[in-house]
């Protein structure tokens, strides 16, 4: 086992009642990056992170934080770990202080300075002393991020921390955690049903569907390599067609209807476009799509929410 | 664990919810014991008519003595109400509010956990039991005057005036007793739903429905009686009797405990192994 994986899981699986809400999940996530783990509604994401965080007991599998079982070492394992499940719940009739107070000191107590510092961190220090009702839904947010830095911790789960926010809140967010990973060297694991926000902010990736593990690596690697495949609408279809044929950079064409599927390096669809209007044609569109993107679109069913 | 139990004291006593039984309390007692006062001693005298004929009786026996244990005696349903309504939310109230998501991913472990939220629950039926004790006999001696307690009944009981204060100090430390079992089983409900009202609703029921069944004149009810710990529930009364029945109370108190206890470890098999899935 090499020690620069921080989180790894083995066959991990839950069912409820019958239904297999996640299965045979391998996961391995190497220290010091920030982990996507991307998936459609309902693919076993939070079911998943409530497992790695002892909220729900695996029904088969082993989980290993920092080379050791969760179960057997909970105590020592967990005071390394943050995480912020779904939407970020809080005593609502207390302050955010007496709040981040209470949830230190379920793991020995911080002193206030700590507390100041993760407050400073999310922006919250100003308002720490107002009750946590008064809060927008984006500083309610924040205030789960910070108290998944409570306690220094090494390795922070964070699930879906982005819902629900509006565009600045959703930028605040992922700056912050580019900037915990950077400046302080945590590793971070990010659920996300957004492939964009995955690509924007996660090193390392894993996409899950229907509970089961479909692909993990390098961001970098598994988006922008593989089969790429650009979609071309343009009449007259059949001109068009010979025309792209003759390129050297085209491994293959297939029709669909009436568009066209060419199968071909990306940096090469503006040259192709410009090559096929010179020619004469008329482009109604034409849309590079990375296989994997175009795999993840069609999974999550043409969901509006991509942003 | 200190710090754990501060907090979730904490948490229970900055709720608005923990504080209805206090009012509730609070203006109950003394409207019930203003109008005694205004209707002077008619009540007494109604109780004991036919003792007068046969006796005369000396003393002041219209006295806050009579009248808290006449008090305890018609609250004595309403308690579990008070009790389950902070009971039945200690473990229901963070699955509602979403915060065992915060709670439960700490290094405390849930065993921990639990053990501080029942020790809140027991100190709150505690505190409300004490306060109850405290304004009825407080208000009852300040405006009744003290005196010797005469229980009406089949036959009449007087307790002399030098035994009555030790007598009622331990029938409410009974009544705690009896109102930690209350709660525990409020808190086992508790820790099965992700709402208080289905733990509150249901510790009356048993509450009321045991209540009604051993009460029935029916000797197939009589017959399971004992086995209803709802039986023993009025232990706190029978430090008023004459003499004191202290091996029936001995083991009131160890079945009553010992409901506790089994309530306590039930609720605990049935946390550690759930789901947090709210």
């Amino acid at each position: 086992m090499s020690s620069d994986v921080i989180l790894r899981t083995e066959r991990l699986g839950k069912r409820f009642r019958r239904r297999w809400a996640v299965r045979a999940l391998n996961l391995e996530v190497p220290r010091g990056e920030v982990f996507g783990f991307l998936g459609p509604n309902g693919a076993g994401k939070s079911t998943t992170i409530r497992m790695l965080l002892s909220l729900v007991k695996p029904s088969e599998g082993r989980i290993e934080l920092f080379g050791k079982e969760l179960y057997s070492h909970r105590k020592d394992v967990l005071s390394r770990v943050g995480g912020l499940v779904e939407s970020a719940d809080f005593y609502q009739y207390l302050t955010a202080r007496k709040n981040l107070d209470m949830i230190a000191s379920l793991g020995g107590g911080l002193t206030r300075r700590a507390i100041d510092e993760v407050l400073n961190l999310v922006g919250l220090f100003p308002r720490a002393e107002d009750k946590v009702k008064t809060y927008s839904h984006g500083m309610k947010q924040r205030l789960g991020i910070a108290q998944a830095l409570l306690g220094n911790p090494e390795l922070i789960i964070l699930d879906e921390p982005t819902t629900g926010l509006d565009p600045q809140g959703i930028k605040e967010v992922r700056e912050l955690i580019r900037r915990l990973s950077k400046e302080r060297a945590i590793t971070v694991f990010l659920s996300s049903h957004l492939l964009s926000e995955i690509e924007q902010t996660a090193t390392s990736m894993a996409i899950i569907n229907m509970g089961e593990l479909v692909v993990q690596g390098k961001v970098g690697a598994l988006l922008n390599t593989g089969e790429n495949v650009v979609k071309i609408d343009a009449r007259p279809l059949e001109e068009a067609r010979l025309l792209i044929s003759k390129q050297q950079y085209v491994k293959g064409i297939k029709q669909i209807n009436n568009t066209l599927e060419v199968n071909m390096p990306l940096d090469h669809a503006g040259e192709l476009n410009t090559m096929l209007v010179r020619a004469g044609l008329e482009v109604y569109s034409l849309i590079p799509r990375r296989s994997l993107e175009d795999y993840f679109l069609s999974i999550t069913d043409g969901s509006t929410d991509i942003r | 664990m200190l710090l754990i139990l501060k907090d979730e004291l904490l948490k229970t006593y900055k709720k608005w919810r923990t504080y209805i039984g206090f009012i509730a309390i609070a203006v109950f007692v003394p409207a019930v014991q203003l109008a005694l006062k205004f209707e002077g001693g008619g009540m007494v005298n109604r109780m004991t008519r036919g003792l007068q004929d046969d006796f005369f009786l000396v003393g002041n026996f219209f006295n806050g003595y009579f009248i808290t244990q006449f008090l305890l005696n018609s609250m004595w349903v309403h308690m579990p109400f008070l009790i389950s309504l902070v009971a039945g939310d200690q473990l229901a109230g963070e699955a509602t509010g979403g915060t065992f998501r915060l709670l439960l991913i700490r290094p405390a472990s849930r065993s921990r956990i639990l053990l501080n939220k029942y020790v809140t629950t027991l100190f709150y039926s505690f505190t409300l039991v004490a306060f109850l004790a405290l304004v009825s006999l407080g208000l009852g001696l300040a405006l009744f005057g003290s005196g010797p307690l005469l229980i009406p009944g089949r036959t009449i009981t007087i307790i002399p005036v030098e035994q009555v204060f030790w007598r009622m100090s331990l029938a409410f430390g009974f009544a705690i007793v009896c109102m930690w079992c209350v709660a525990s089983l409020a808190f086992l409900f508790s820790s099965l739903v992700e709402n208080a009202i289905g733990p509150i609703v249901g510790t009356m029921a048993v509450v009321i429905i045991f209540l009604l069944l051993s009460n029935m004149p029916v000797d197939f009810f009589k017959a399971i009686k004992p086995y209803l710990f709802t039986s023993y529930l009025n232990v706190w009364q029978k430090m008023l009797e004459e003499p004191i029945p202290w091996q029936t109370i001995r083991n009131d108190l160890l079945i009553i405990g010992g409901h506790c206890v089994g309530f306590y470890i039930v609720t605990w098999y049935i946390f550690v192994k759930k789901d947090i899935l709210s």
